[in-house]
């Protein structure tokens, strides 16, 4: 058990986006959360590196547990956190500079300086990301010039080289052509062996795909929660049924 | 139909025809200022102090006097403004205090510029004692162009896309540090814009500077920022209403305005240049 999540209640304003979740996600396991537009499964992603701290007016309850510390503790520092739970967002969103200084920029501002180190990060980083062979010769030209499914595993790419332990992935591939999607999916296989990975997604054969485990989520509630396998084949719940089948969602 | 046609011929003539006329008012402007002014232009105009009562010689006093101010008033107007700037946007959260500090902004953008002068004599060169000088003159400006630099650098900061702020916090990088090193370089180049109109504004005021820094005549240079200054708006000012010698000095009025207007499309050009420099690097 790396993060757990207990009895969370999340407010944006007055209005209720997430209620009583609790959760945990295995270390070096794959985990997706489905479910419908607006059911609360980005919200939670968005709760586990505290991404929603950005957003005036939002509330959390409960606690969510890493490594056993509670994050929303008064004394934890949410940039550490994020060091440790990189994320990877919807659509690619490198930043306007070269392929390499999008890798280096987080480490560098963390303390890495030695150029060889940092070359070789940059290296490791890449190949892990299955990208090295498409870019090691333009490292110094703009990531803006990059193809989008290109772009979105520089960006994962990036979120590695900060060395974290979870890999959070919202909707990755929603923005990315089947053959980009393929890559990624590929990608998120080998990744599991080093990284927690927890993946949003409105792809249901991708749930499936990737995933060990699978939360299906309902109007800000965990409707089932179980091994990939069960959820798709025998859930135990009439509506997870329901939207996995296709009759709403 | 026809008459359909008509009226949005009509209609497309009229608006060609403002966008026509607002570019012959400036050339004609700048055409008028060159036909009149440039025979005073020489190099001794460049380069002499006034002579002869102001009605020989040159302006250089006032050139580089305009030249002190307008940059005094920069390099004021434009850390504050963009910090001023970073803090609405970035920090503050919104509600009724930032609401009031953005309506202090505008309504500053509308004070007439010569209450900036009294508020200027009153308070930098009485109050604290800084008397007529460069110093007080530059700050004057400075306050001055402060809400076209706060607006421009605000919508700077906006255009600049939130998938960069989230990316930079997401990869555990400090909120000061996304801003530093993400958020207003990409901000750079609309900065800049703010900064070029700033210029533009400062170097040609009259009003503000007249009872806090400008100088009727002086031939030396200023020495310290405590010193007073010649300013080519002011000196244009001078030669027009209150010299001895009005209509001896036209050619010489009519000089200084066009060295006036291309101090300030000079300073214009080199901000454009390093603007669509900046921009060319900063593509999103």
């Amino acid at each position: 058990m790396i993060i757990t999540t207990q009895n969370v209640n999340f407010f944006y304003g007055a209005c209720q986006a997430l209620s009583n979740v609790t959760l945990d996600f295995e270390k070096n396991r794959v985990t997706a959360l489905i479910g419908p537009s607006g059911c609360g499964k980005s919200t939670l992603l968005r709760l586990l590196n505290r991404m929603n701290d950005l957003i005036d007016g939002t509330r959390v309850e409960g606690e969510i547990l890493f490594e056993g510390r509670n994050i929303y503790a008064p004394d934890v520092d949410p940039v550490e956190i994020r060091q440790r739970i990189g994320m990877v967002f919807q659509k690619p969103n490198p930043f306007p500079k070269s392929i390499v200084s999008n890798i280096t920029f987080a480490p560098r501002l963390s303390g890495v300086r030695d150029g060889g180190e940092l070359d070789a990060l940059v290296e490791e980083s890449l190949k892990q990301a299955v990208l090295w062979d498409e870019v090691k010769d333009i490292l110094d030209k703009s990531a803006m010039n990059l193809s989008g499914g290109q772009q979105q595993r520089l960006c994962i790419a990036r979120a590695l080289a900060m060395k974290p332990d979870v890999l959070l992935m919202d909707e990755p591939t929603s923005a990315l052509d089947p053959i980009s999607t393929a890559k990624i999916e590929e990608l998120i296989d080998t990744l599991k062996k080093r990284y927690t990975i927890i993946i949003v997604t409105h792809n249901m054969q991708q749930a499936a795909r990737v995933s060990e485990f699978t939360g299906f989520f309902y109007l800000g509630k965990l409707i089932e929660f179980s091994s990939t396998d069960k959820i798709f084949t025998n859930p135990d719940v009439k509506q997870t049924e329901d939207y996995i089948t296709g009759r709403f969602g | 139909m026809k008459w359909r046609y008509f009226r949005q011929g009509l209609f497309f003539g009229m608006v060609r025809l403002s966008a026509l006329m607002i570019t012959l008012a400036l050339l004609g402007m700048i055409a008028f200022l060159f036909y009149n002014g440039i025979r005073a232009v020489t190099w001794g105009f460049l380069t002499l102090p006034p002579t002869d009562s102001m009605t020989k010689g040159g302006i250089m006093p006032a050139i580089v006097g305009t030249l002190y101010l307008t940059v005094g008033a920069i390099a004021v107007a434009l850390p504050l403004g963009v910090a001023s700037a970073v803090y609405l946007t970035e920090y503050a959260r919104q509600g009724i205090f930032i609401r009031i500090v953005r309506i202090g902004v505008n309504c500053l953008a509308g004070v007439p510029s010569v209450v900036f002068g009294l508020f200027g004599l009153g308070f930098f060169v009485v109050f604290l004692k800084f008397g007529s000088s460069i110093l007080s003159g530059a700050l004057t400006l400075a306050i001055l162009i402060l809400p076209t630099i706060i607006g421009a650098a605000e919508e700077a900061l906006k255009a600049v896309p939130q998938t960069f702020r989230e990316a930079s916090l997401a990869l555990g990088v400090s909120k000061w540090r996304t801003i530093s090193r993400i958020v207003l370089p990409s901000a750079l180049p609309g900065i800049l814009t703010g900064a070029i109109l700033g210029v533009g504004r400062a170097a040609g005021e009259t009003a503000p500077i007249m009872f806090t820094a400008a100088a009727f005549f002086t031939a030396a240079l200023p020495k310290s920022i405590f010193d007073e200054v010649m300013a080519l708006p002011y000196h244009i000012y001078v030669l027009a209403t209150a010299g001895t010698h009005i209509e001896q000095t036209r050619p010489l009025q009519y000089g200084t305005a066009l060295v006036l207007i291309g101090l300030v499309l000079g300073i214009d050009l080199f901000a454009i240049i390093l603007r669509s420099r900046v921009r060319r690097k900063k593509r999103w």
